[in-house]
Formats: C-alpha cells, sequence, structure tokens
C-alpha cells in the first residue's frame, strides 16, 4: 500500500525538490484535476501549465486563491517562425507566491482570428486580478497586436501612439518599415 | 481642514475637468527626471492631483535586437539597460541563458559574479540614494556617493577595461578572471567604504529637513507592493519580504551570511534606509566570497564547448583548436535547446529577469527582459495622488526609474 502511494506521488518525497517546489508542484496538481484539458511539463526543474485560451482568465483566478499573489511578468512569444509551433502567439504568465516562493509559468496560446484580417486576437485581461498586469498587458498590446478584453487603459505604452504596426511580431523588419523618415515635421512656425 | 485627506483622495480623477486644475508637463526632458521620461502633472495650486506617466522616449527596441544577436553578442545591449549597474545586467542576461542551455558554472565563477553584482547593488544604491539627497537638497550627500561609485568605476575598468559598459560575463564564464590587483583594490574598497557610509548616514538618516521632506511621502502599502507587482528594495520598503538572493538563491549565495533589509513604513525615507542598509549586507557578501574565492578555471571546461578556450589550450590541444575553430564559426556554436525558460536575479532595482526562447539557433528566438522599473513607473501615479509639486522629484528618485530600463 505505501509502495502504490508513493510511487503515484513521487515528487514529494524526494529530498532534491524544495519546498517551493513542492508547493508549485501541489498547486498544479489541484488546476488540473481542476481544469482537465490542462498541460503541464518541467524544464529545468521550471514547472508550466498551458492553458486554452478560454479558460485562461478562471484558471489564472484560481491560482491566485492558491497563494500566487505575484504577477511577475506578463510577455508574449510570436511563434511565426518557429519550427513546429502550431499557433502564432504565445503569451507568457509568470507567476510567484511571496509566502511558498513557489514559481509557476502559465502559457496560453492564441491566434489570430481570421488569416488576411485586420482584426487582432482578443484575451480576457487580469487587470482585476492583479494592478500590476496593467503596464504589461499595455506592452504587450503595443508590441504584438493583442488585444486584452477588460483592460482599462489600453494604450501604446513604448511606441508613439500613431504608429500602427506592432513591432516585435516576426513578420516586422529590424530596420523598420520608414517609419522613422516619415515623421510628421513640426516646423516653428506652425507650431 | 485638510486637503490632502479630504478632497483629492479622490479615486476617479480622471473625472475631475475643473478649470482651475493646472496641467504641468515634467520632463522629458528635465534635469528632475535624470533620465528621459515625462509626467504630466494636474494641479491644484502645488497640490497634485493626479500624474499620468508617459514612457517611450528611450525605446531601442532592445528585445526585438535580442533575436538578431547571437548569446554572447546581446551581452553589449543589456549593460545599456539599468546603465547605473551594468554588471548586474550582465549576470542576469548570462543567468537566463545558462538556465536555457544547461551549464553550470565553476565554483570560482560564481563567487566572481556574486562579487561583480554586488558591487553593481552598492554602485546602483550610492546613485539612488544621491539623488534622492540631491533632489531634495543635500548636495553634499551626492558628491560623497558619487566619489564611492567613482572607485567601484575604477574596480571594473581594472578588471575588465570598460568602466561603464562592461559587457563581462560570457556564456560558461565571464570575459576576464581576477587579477591581484582587482582583489586588492576590492580588498582597499572593502576597508574605506565603511567610512563613507558612516559619514553618509550621519549626513543625512537624521538630517531634519531630510526626514521632513521624506517621511510619510509616496506611501506604498505591503498589500498594493504586491499586487502591483513591485520588487526590489520598493517592495522591501513596504514589508515585503521577497529578495530572491534569500529566496532562490542562485550562483552561490547559499554560502554566505546576509540579512535581508525590510522596512515597513514604504515611504520614501523607509525606501531610502532600506538602501542603505543594503548597501552593509553587500559590503558583507563582498568580503566573504573575497576571502573565500575558489580557485581554478572561470570558464567552464572545453568538453562543454561554450566558452572561449585559452589560448594555451587552442595552441597545444586539439579539443581546444577544434572547440575555438567551432564556436568562431557560425552555426557551429552552442547546442540551443528547442525550448524557453526563464531566470531571474536580485538586481538592485529588484528582479531583472530574462525569458529567454530557443529555437536550436545561436540567437535567442525571443529575448525578453523583465525590467524592474517598469512596474515601479507604474506605481507612480498612486504614490504622488495628494503630494504636492516638490515632492514628486523625492518618489521619483525613490522608485528609482532608470529610463534606459524602462523603455529598453
Amino acid at each position: 500500500m505505501s509502495e502504490a502511494t508513493s510511487s503515484r506521488e513521487p515528487s514529494s518525497h524526494d529530498p532534491a525538490i524544495t519546498g517551493s517546489e513542492r508547493a508549485a508542484d501541489e498547486a498544479i496538481a489541484a488546476v488540473t484535476t481542476a481544469f482537465p484539458g490542462v498541460e503541464s511539463s518541467v524544464f529545468r526543474g521550471q514547472r508550466r501549465l498551458v492553458v486554452p485560451v478560454e479558460r485562461s482568465f478562471t484558471l489564472l483566478e484560481s491560482l491566485k486563491e492558491a497563494g500566487f499573489d505575484l504577477l511577475v511578468d506578463v510577455s508574449c512569444v510570436d511563434y511565426l517562425e518557429y519550427r513546429g509551433a502550431k499557433h502564432r502567439f504565445g503569451l507568457v504568465y509568470l507567476l510567484a507566491s511571496t509566502a511558498t516562493n513557489a514559481r509557476l509559468t502559465v502559457r496560453v496560446f492564441v491566434d489570430e482570428p481570421v488569416e488576411g484580417d485586420d482584426s487582432c486576437p482578443v484575451v480576457r485581461s487580469v487587470v482585476p486580478l492583479w494592478e500590476g498586469a496593467n503596464w504589461l498587458e499595455r506592452e504587450v498590446w503595443d508590441l504584438f497586436g493583442i488585444r486584452f478584453e477588460g483592460h482599462p487603459d489600453l494604450r501604446r505604452l513604448v511606441m508613439p501612439e500613431e504608429f500602427a504596426a506592432h513591432p516585435l511580431r516576426k513578420d516586422y523588419p529590424l530596420q523598420g518599415r520608414g517609419e522613422r523618415h516619415n515623421f510628421p515635421v513640426l516646423t516653428r512656425d506652425r507650431s | 481642514m485638510s486637503i490632502a485627506t479630504t478632497e483629492f483622495d479622490v479615486a476617479t480623477p480622471a473625472e475631475r475637468s475643473e478649470d482651475y486644475l493646472w496641467t504641468l508637463n515634467f520632463g522629458p526632458q528635465h534635469p528632475a527626471t535624470h533620465t528621459t521620461l515625462r509626467l504630466v502633472l494636474k494641479l491644484e495650486g502645488e497640490r497634485v492631483v493626479d500624474a499620468m506617466p508617459e514612457m517611450g522616449y528611450l525605446h531601442s527596441g532592445f528585445e526585438k535586437i535580442g533575436e538578431h544577436l547571437t548569446f554572447n553578442q546581446y551581452v553589449t545591449v543589456t549593460d545599456r539597460m539599468n546603465y547605473i549597474s551594468p554588471m548586474a545586467n550582465n549576470v542576469a542576461w548570462h543567468e537566463a541563458v545558462e538556465r536555457l542551455l544547461g551549464i553550470d558554472l565553476t565554483p570560482r565563477c560564481k563567487y566572481i559574479r556574486v562579487i561583480v553584482a554586488e558591487l553593481a547593488r552598492i554602485s546602483d544604491h550610492l546613485l539612488c540614494n544621491g539623488a534622492v539627497g540631491l533632489d531634495t537638497g543635500a548636495f553634499t550627500f551626492f558628491l560623497y556617493a558619487f566619489y564611492q561609485r567613482e572607485v567601484i568605476y575604477d574596480i571594473f575598468e581594472t578588471l575588465c577595461g570598460a568602466r561603464f559598459t562592461n559587457s563581462y560575463t560570457r556564456v560558461g564564464g565571464a570575459s576576464q578572471d581576477f587579477t591581484p590587483l582587482v582583489i586588492e583594490k576590492i580588498r582597499t574598497f572593502l576597508k574605506t567604504f565603511p567610512k563613507t557610509l558612516d559619514d553618509m548616514e550621519r549626513l543625512l538618516t537624521r538630517n531634519r529637513i531630510f526626514v521632513d521632506r521624506t517621511k510619510g511621502v509616496g506611501v506604498l502599502s505591503k498589500a498594493d507592493a504586491t499586487n502591483r507587482s513591485a520588487t526590489g528594495p520598493v517592495a522591501r520598503a513596504s514589508g515585503v519580504t521577497r529578495d530572491l538572493r534569500k529566496d532562490e538563491p542562485y550562483l552561490a549565495y547559499r554560502d554566505f551570511d546576509f540579512k535581508v533589509c525590510c522596512a515597513s513604513a514604504g515611504d520614501c525615507y523607509a525606501r531610502y534606509l532600506v538602501r542603505m542598509a543594503e548597501m552593509r549586507e553587500s559590503l558583507k557578501i563582498v568580503s566573504q566570497a573575497l576571502e573565500n574565492l575558489p580557485s581554478g578555471p572561470v570558464n567552464v571546461g572545453i568538453d562543454q564547448r561554450t566558452a572561449l578556450p585559452t589560448k594555451k589550450q587552442v595552441y597545444s590541444t586539439i579539443e581546444g583548436t577544434i572547440s575555438h575553430f567551432e564556436l568562431s564559426m557560425a552555426n557551429r556554436g552552442f547546442e540551443v535547446p528547442h525550448e524557453e525558460s526563464y531566470a531571474a536575479i536580485e538586481a538592485p532595482n529588484g528582479e531583472l529577469g530574462f525569458y529567454v526562447v530557443g529555437d536550436g539557433g545561436e540567437n535567442a528566438y525571443r529575448a525578453r527582459c523583465r525590467p524592474p522599473s517598469v512596474l515601479h513607473f507604474a506605481i507612480f501615479p498612486q504614490l504622488i495622488r495628494g503630494h504636492t509639486l516638490s515632492d514628486v522629484v523625492a518618489v521619483l528618485g525613490s522608485l528609482n526609474i532608470i529610463a534606459a530600463e524602462l523603455d529598453r
């Protein structure tokens, strides 16, 4: 009987696993039972979850209630040229707990709604959960063109307001598209 | 009736369109912002009703460049992020790359990186506290701080030839080993700096003007600090006990005896005190690391094929020749996994992390930098509401916003 228990959860008895990692494992176990279809993986000791976009908000909400009170980062990866990628964008939420020091990476894959359409992918904003997401989501919108539904103030963060493209997308060239040379010039007599 | 407590702690300042309110544009070029950032302040007389921070004036596309430079080349760009403590950025970047590549550093390299990162922390805190002093009228204090930064620059120059943009670390090691002269200079600094630190504390910590200007100004509560993703000294001054050096000891921090410095007030004065105390703890770490510096090589071995072999190895061993040849050739360098990972260090400003995505090539597919300044700058409007215009510089200085890191 004891053998069966230990084989089912080998991680909790492994001395190499630290307390924070155990806390992360427990959170993952709770989340994967509550949300079927959520995949978890470990790379170099980092615990990661892949979550369908429809349920990302409720899952992040339950993770926040489970103790992940610090939103470390919200960022995005454009998988346009990535070998073996099935989706265009991957949002990355890095969570941490100030009590247990556990860390968890939550990845959400999103696609452009229609090929060739100008519309942007839409994801529900996590600003109601963590106020710190405000500027991080603005940056993702600015540089990747992913809209956050329910964001209080979704303006561009680093690029100028009149900028049209989303420069960290992989189809945007490193040299730009000539925006630097076509800025409107404000002369002294017109100012 | 106090204006601050009754009328202007309004939750919805955006709705206030009273025409007696003044709008003041502060920056992007202003001596007291220290860097290129902009604040649009809404004033009622001298009192700040609301502030709208704006950034992007120094945006240089560092993350985009990171997708086009190799893992070793990009370290030169990280120098330009938080240019007050470039060594810490170097360490953070290669920490993330080595996590992705799965490289385990040599003990000597770990200690050396700890020493340079802690020296960078001292130099960053000196500038930050010095600037807070300068902005609140204590010019002498600023000069004391800046003189000691000069000494640290001198150490870095002896170590790697560059004072400001060090680009010191390499994947799997560092560009230079510690020479006896470097160790001697650090020893001298360890002996002389505590005296200056005492002088600085005597100058400012109980200075009536300074305490009046900073105590109770820009208060950030503990719950807000966590909810708004504040890290580093800003969070620790609000009572959050998170310090990555203790909580998830990277490099060799497990070996050293030091304290995590915290305060509970959460105001500008508490942030000043936390930084002052952290400098003393950093000194303790540096002296412990220097006395117990392990011998042996700095870079990982030739068999790992990540760091360039020494000239002696290149000319006298076949492994060294092959390794040097392959590392210099395009697409024959490191083995990069088709994976992604995140690693962070406790930089002087807070948690500085890089999310690196590898696609097997010699560049990162994505090099996301998690800058602490962005999240701290986002807190600014909340901290300044209800305070006076002259408090803007005190709060801004105590958050230590570095625009180059902010905009990247």
